[in-house]
């Protein structure tokens, strides 16, 4: 982080009290190049343009005071010029790329692996006519049990003679969607909890971390087996049992953002103003505090299918006849006893894909958004 | 703050964690659909007897305060009773299986030191090289390998095809020749993706360490470069990967869980997964119970350690 000032600032005459109008016109925050070094400039969010008039003259008076915050929250917020910077950022990153172009196949993959229909009691509207799967994926002996793979069944066949191929490219559906479910619910539960906690402090927080220092007690998998074994089996019991582990690291995370967030000035000076607690936290405080969250959530997704996949291999997730890649890989014990070695490979090679797919995205979102952060750091792929 | 001091106050906040561990392994019973009584019993019908037992052993006619409290104090003690579906005492049962568990997670963690600490090490020195490169993509594949997955496959390639290892354990006392030579599948499985954790954290913090003026102070009287890597740098950036140990801890278990399974190891994990299929709660409590004490308990001692390491942060 460079302690000069901005570019389009240098050599300007800074009178106290005559800078609003150019500080916050638009052409400040596209003209300053990439973005990766003028924070002042990019920076600027709504919530320091609202601030300006009442408090905060030190800052105005001295450009570096922006420019010197650390890099964790500088670059996020809201503003159409920094998420265009971080998109550009995320595009120049090859091995980023890749991992999106990996989602997206498996996602399109999964969408056409079989017609989408919708039905009611007279209807049948389909949503989704294309049908890239040769067979239904849960109609048993389309060809001899236990095949190896063939022309007629690339990836063979399993012991009930269904055809594996089209079963890895439905499995996608459940994968896929678990995976974004869970990890969209789960930021639905911990961006409040931590944001308040970290905002308010006091008993609340007390309560808030308490409770998360609980549930960390517990390892990822065995808290969501016991929530399987409270609930039940079934996709929506399996999005919430991955809902119960997740929420706590991303309230953690924010908790301790906000923590440093609610100590500036522009928060100060919201305050000072009037503004109700509820509006500073949702348009000052976390789009500030924000990013490391959104990177831990984009890893998680990898997280939370391994997890997924982990419970259909025990035998706890879904019901273990469904096309999910872990449930198909939960007798693939017995089968490569026997011999069947294409019955674990290549449902096991998707999540493989998969996973290290969204390791790679989430490492790109990580450079994009927050560049002076490393990448490395792996703490929080465990979690 | 004195040693002393620090070790109360981590010590002081511990507890009610440790406590609120206690109070939703209780709860997990009567959160259960049902009386608890059928959960018990792992919804199976019983005589009018034994029913009546059980509800005299888990103090269920009481006010569920009382109940808690009746049940800390037998737990305290580690008296979990017996099992209403085997029959047997519940911590035999637990107490069987964790030596098994702590002999296969101990040797994954320490086949995850002896790789990720050189790679580590290697990535952080030739930082930007091909080697560090190299390094990056196999933690990646290691972080992104489902841990089941990839103990399917070696099972195959070293139990089936080359027929080098048995598949299922020997029929032999834990610390015998047979059966550490049959943990070494399982070893690599579950030490995998932990070895790529610490390659990568390692990395990080020795890169970081690496722009510190101590190290050009080293360089520049004149040490050689394995000195200031191997006793200076190392030193510091090591602190990064002790502090996740209990973080590891809880991994290496959620690993286990499944690695067991693979391998038909007979450890907790096993325990766990064939006590939820039989419906099995006193052992599932007791087992779960058991992880997240010892959790807690891990990550106090890392803490302590970590303060005796570095007096900085005992602030």
């Amino acid at each position: 982080m460079s302690d000069r000032p901005p570019t389009t600032d240098r050599g300007r005459i800074r009178i106290v009290g005559f800078d609003d109008a150019d500080s916050g016109r638009p052409g400040d925050a596209t003209s300053s190049g990439d973005g990766d070094e003028s924070p002042a400039a990019t920076a600027e969010s709504p919530a320091e343009r609202t601030a300006r008039p009442t408090a905060d003259t030190q800052s105005r008076t001295d450009p570096t005071a922006a420019a010197s915050r650390p890099s964790g929250t500088a670059l996020e917020g809201s503003g159409r010029s920094r998420s265009a910077g971080a998109w550009q950022r995320f595009r120049r990153n090859r091995t980023a790329m890749a991992g999106l172009t990996i989602i997206v196949v498996m996602a399109v993959l999964a969408v056409f692996a079989r017609p989408i229909e919708v039905s009611t009691a007279e209807y049948t509207i389909t949503l989704q006519p294309v049908s890239l799967a040769p067979y239904d994926p849960a109609q048993p002996f389309v060809g001899p049990a236990n095949a190896p793979p063939s022309w007629a069944h690339p990836f063979g066949t399993d012991w009930a003679g269904r055809d594996q191929f089209s079963r890895v490219l439905v499995g996608g559906r459940y994968t896929l969607t678990v995976g974004l479910v869970a990890v969209s619910l789960a930021l639905g539960v911990g961006i409040p909890l931590g944001a308040i906690a970290g905002y308010f402090g006091g008993r609340i927080d007390e309560i808030i971390m308490r409770l998360v220092d609980v549930l960390y007690a517990f390892p990822f998998l065995i808290l969501a087996i016991g929530t399987v074994a409270i609930l039940g089996r079934g996709f929506w019991k399996l999005v919430v049992a991955l809902v119960v582990t997740g929420w706590i690291g991303y309230a953690r995370l924010l908790r301790g953002e906000v923590l440093s967030v609610r100590e500036r000035e522009y928060v100060t000076a919201a305050r000072a103003l009037g503004i109700p607690d509820r509006t500073i936290i949702r348009r000052h405080v976390v789009p500030n505090a924000i990013t490391p969250v959104v990177v831990q959530a984009t890893l998680n997704v990898g997280t939370v299918v391994l997890t997924a996949a982990a419970l259909g291999f025990l035998g706890l997730g879904l019901e273990a006849d469904t096309a999910e890649w872990g449930a198909m890989l939960s007798r693939g014990r017995d089968s490569l006893l026997q011999g069947h070695w294409h019955v674990t490979v290549f449902p096991g090679i998707a999540i493989f894909l998969f996973v290290l797919a969204i390791n790679l995205v989430g490492d790109g979102v990580n450079d994009a958004l927050d560049p002076h952060r490393d990448a490395s750091d792996d703490r929080r792929r465990m979690r | 703050m004195s040693l002393g001091r620090y070790v109360l106050t981590r010590i002081a906040v511990a507890v009610p964690v440790l406590l609120g561990v206690t109070v939703l392994t209780f709860s997990f019973i009567h959160a259960l659909p049902g009386d608890p009584i059928d959960a018990l019993v792992g919804f199976r019908s019983v005589s009018p007897a034994t029913e009546a037992s059980i509800r005299a052993e888990y103090h269920l006619d009481r006010p569920i305060w009382e109940q808690y409290l009746l049940w800390l104090r037998d737990v305290l003690v580690l008296e979990f009773g017996e099992s209403p579906i085997t029959g047997r005492n519940v911590m035999a049962t637990v107490g069987r299986r964790l030596p098994a568990t702590l002999a296969l997670g101990g040797a994954a963690w320490l086949l995850a030191l002896a790789i990720g600490v050189p790679t580590g090490i290697v990535a952080a020195v030739r930082h930007g090289g091909p080697a560090d490169e190299l390094s990056r993509i196999a933690a990646l594949a290691g972080i992104a390998t489902p841990n089941f997955w990839l103990g399917l496959v070696l099972l195959l390639l070293f139990g089936v095809r080359l027929g080098w290892v048995r598949v299922i354990p020997p029929d032999a006392p834990l610390a015998s020749l047979a059966m550490a030579k049959f943990m070494l599948l399982p070893t690599i499985t579950l030490g995998t993706a932990s070895a790529a954790f610490v390659t990568r954290l390692l990395r990080s913090s020795m890169l970081a360490e690496l722009d510190a003026t101590y190290v050009r102070t080293a360089r520049a009287k004149g040490l050689r470069e394995r000195t200031v890597i191997l006793k200076h740098v190392l030193r510091n950036a090591f602190l990064p990967v002790v502090t996740i140990t209990g973080l590891q801890l809880a991994f290496l278990i959620d690993g286990a869980v499944v690695v067991e399974r693979i391998f038909s190891w007979p450890g907790m994990g096993r325990l766990l997964v064939r006590s939820i299929l039989q419906r099995d709660y006193p052992v599932i409590q007791a087992g779960v119970l058991l992880i997240g004490v010892s959790i807690v308990l891990a990550n106090l001692l890392v803490d302590i350690v970590y303060a005796v390491l570095d007096p900085r942060i005992r602030y």
